[in-house]
């Protein structure tokens, strides 16, 4: 099929400045220029000429066609970085079917069944070609959201040092399994990196709680129990509370409070640590340890 | 034969595992903590293992055997330094360590057998109590 | 980075489950996996290693990079010709420190992994093949 290539290679200009014309209509002057337009079709139509000349239309994944499907995927998700749609990207390369057609039937006209042919071979080449930069085109957007997603994990889960030794993780929304493990390592890190031994998890901003959410939070508190940390849970709300209850979820080993401000008065207390009032002259004298709210607490 | 060694602190025994261990090294050292205990009368044991980048089951089984054997022998074990990547698997791999006490450091580790830190004693009975 | 796509180790005695976990490793560094997926995989090749080694009286690991458009992982296979399994669900239900069972942990080894298949004839071997993706 080796015409097919003399036909670009001779054509070539008209070729060209024919699919620049189309395109014109309809690619987006505000997001490329025309120069880079022009170098972008230049090179296509190089490489597709290449790819046909040296392993023919048919063979698409020839070494002739590498460099035409790197192309394609350097546009594609050069765009789609720079906000074009999909469509405009296929576009590209559909809209060469024009001029290449009128180029064929200019060289072929005399014999039906060849042009039939040659045409065909052409325009399966070309769609195989679009459908790659559509491909190549939602791997970029797929990249991206990856890596957005990743950031607003690392953002949503800080870890806070509430005291010497003491950690606190305020969870704000629901827990999945990629988040978990997000949450979970860092929390593990920043334990090892602190050396604290303690680590309210506080739920209050987790809307529910399910089977599999307790699942990824036994876990952490396993891994942290592994390390030689304890885990205390915080911010258990009413509703919370009765679902772990119906659904069964076995919290025997966590120790649970459903305020904050209990889970540190805890922490500090088993990390023999007591917080006394000190007196108007400044003294520490008079000795009474400040508990936590009105609630009477065991006696340890 | 290459061998992991084991230290003498006062009534402690040192252990800082440093090397990727293939088996017959883990089950050496087995043998080689209960051996020194018995001749150095030791009542703790603490294992470093803040190098390991795997503890697989085998490994697992040998730190918890460690544990089991020495309590046995009168000896108190703690396993200081589990880096969190490891931790994260051992949960996702189903061992629980039991029986096997660990701490963050070796600070921390030698508290919990000295029993120094006040709230640390009473972390056994704590645990039969607060829920 | 390792140009090799694939490898194959013996796993003769036990200091060869060491040099498979380290080769394990090496690759999926090479391969920039994070962290936490290197440690869950080198572990679980240790554990089926040790396997080969202990209960299939010695076999081989074979490892392979894999392509899969944008994702690229590390397969992993572990073959012996020892006494195979009789009862693969049992011996995957099997925990560590069961007395009766085998404790193979494969069960835990499937955790650790994306894809997991065993297969057994009793009297001629086991493969177990794990693949983990970036």
């Amino acid at each position: 099929m080796n015409e097919l290539a003399e036909i670009i290679s001779q054509n070539e200009e008209q070729i060209r400045s024919e699919w620049l014309r189309d395109m014109a209509k309809s690619q987006r002057s505000d997001l490329m220029s025309k120069a880079e337009l022009e170098e972008q079709a230049r090179a296509m139509l190089g490489a597709v000429e290449e790819g046909v000349r040296t392993s023919g239309p048919a063979n698409f994944s020839g070494k002739g066609w590498e460099s035409a499907r790197e192309i394609v995927h350097e546009i594609s998700t050069s765009r789609a970085r720079q906000g074009f749609s999909p469509t405009e990207v296929a576009t590209f390369v559909l809209s060469l079917k024009q001029p290449l057609f009128a180029a064929v039937r200019r060289e072929q006209s005399k014999d039906q069944d060849k042009l039939f042919n040659t045409v065909w071979l052409t325009t399966e080449m070309l769609d195989r070609l679009a459908l790659l930069t559509t491909e190549s085109y939602i791997g970029a957007r797929e990249e991206l959201i990856a890596r957005q997603q990743q950031e607003l994990l690392e953002l949503s889960t800080p870890v806070v040092k509430l005291w010497d030794g003491i950690l606190a993780l305020p969870i704000i929304g629901t827990l999945d399994s990629s988040r978990t493990q997000v949450v979970m390592e860092n929390l593990l890190q920043t334990i090892v990196a602190t050396n604290s031994r303690y680590a309210i998890i506080d739920i209050t901003g987790v809307p529910t709680v399910d089977t599999l959410v307790a699942q990824h939070l036994l876990k952490t508190i396993t891994a942290a129990r592994l390390m030689g940390a304890e885990c205390i849970i915080s911010g258990v709300r009413p509703q919370i509370a009765q679902t772990i209850v119906h659904l069964g979820i076995n919290l025997e080993d966590v120790i649970t409070k459903a305020k904050l401000s209990d889970a540190l008065a805890l922490a500090l207390q088993r990390s023999g640590r007591t917080v006394v009032r000190v007196g108007s002259n400044g003294n520490a004298s008079a000795r009474v340890p400040v508990s936590n709210g009105p609630i009477a607490k065991k006696e340890d | 034969m290459e061998r992991i060694p084991v230290l003498r602190m006062g009534s402690l025994l040192l252990i800082t595992i440093q090397v990727d261990m293939h088996d017959k090294l883990a089950l050496q050292l087995q043998d080689d903590v209960t051996q020194k205990i018995s001749e150095w009368g030791s009542t703790g044991v603490l294992i470093d293992i803040s190098s390991l980048e795997i503890v697989d089951s085998f490994i697992g089984r040998m730190l918890a055997n460690i544990a089991a054997m020495s309590r046995v022998l009168g000896a108190e074990t703690v396993v200081v330094g589990m880096q969190p990547a490891v931790a994260i698997t051992l949960v996702e791999l189903g061992m629980s360590l039991p029986g096997v006490r660990t701490a963050l450091s070796v600070e921390a580790g030698m508290e919990l057998l000295f029993g120094a830190m006040p709230g640390l004693r009473r972390e056994s009975e704590d645990e039969l109590g607060e829920a | 980075m390792s140009l090799a796509k694939r490898e194959v180790m013996p796993l003769k005695n036990s200091s060869d489950v060491v040099l498979a976990r380290q080769k394990v490793r090496q690759w999926a560094i090479d391969l920039r996996f994070s962290l936490v997926d290197q440690t869950k995989l080198v572990t679980a090749a240790s554990e089926l290693a040790r396997n080969a080694l202990d209960h299939g009286k010695g076999g081989e690991m074979t490892i392979e990079i894999l392509n899969s458009g944008a994702k690229a992982g590390l397969r992993l296979v572990f073959e012996d010709h020892g006494p195979g399994i009789s009862d693969i669900d049992q011996a995957m239900r099997d925990g560590f420190t069961t007395g009766g069972g085998m404790g193979l942990g494969l069960g835990g080894s499937r955790r650790l992994v994306n894809e997991f298949n065993i297969e057994s004839v009793v009297g001629q071997g086991t493969r177990v093949t794990v693949a983990r993706w970036k």
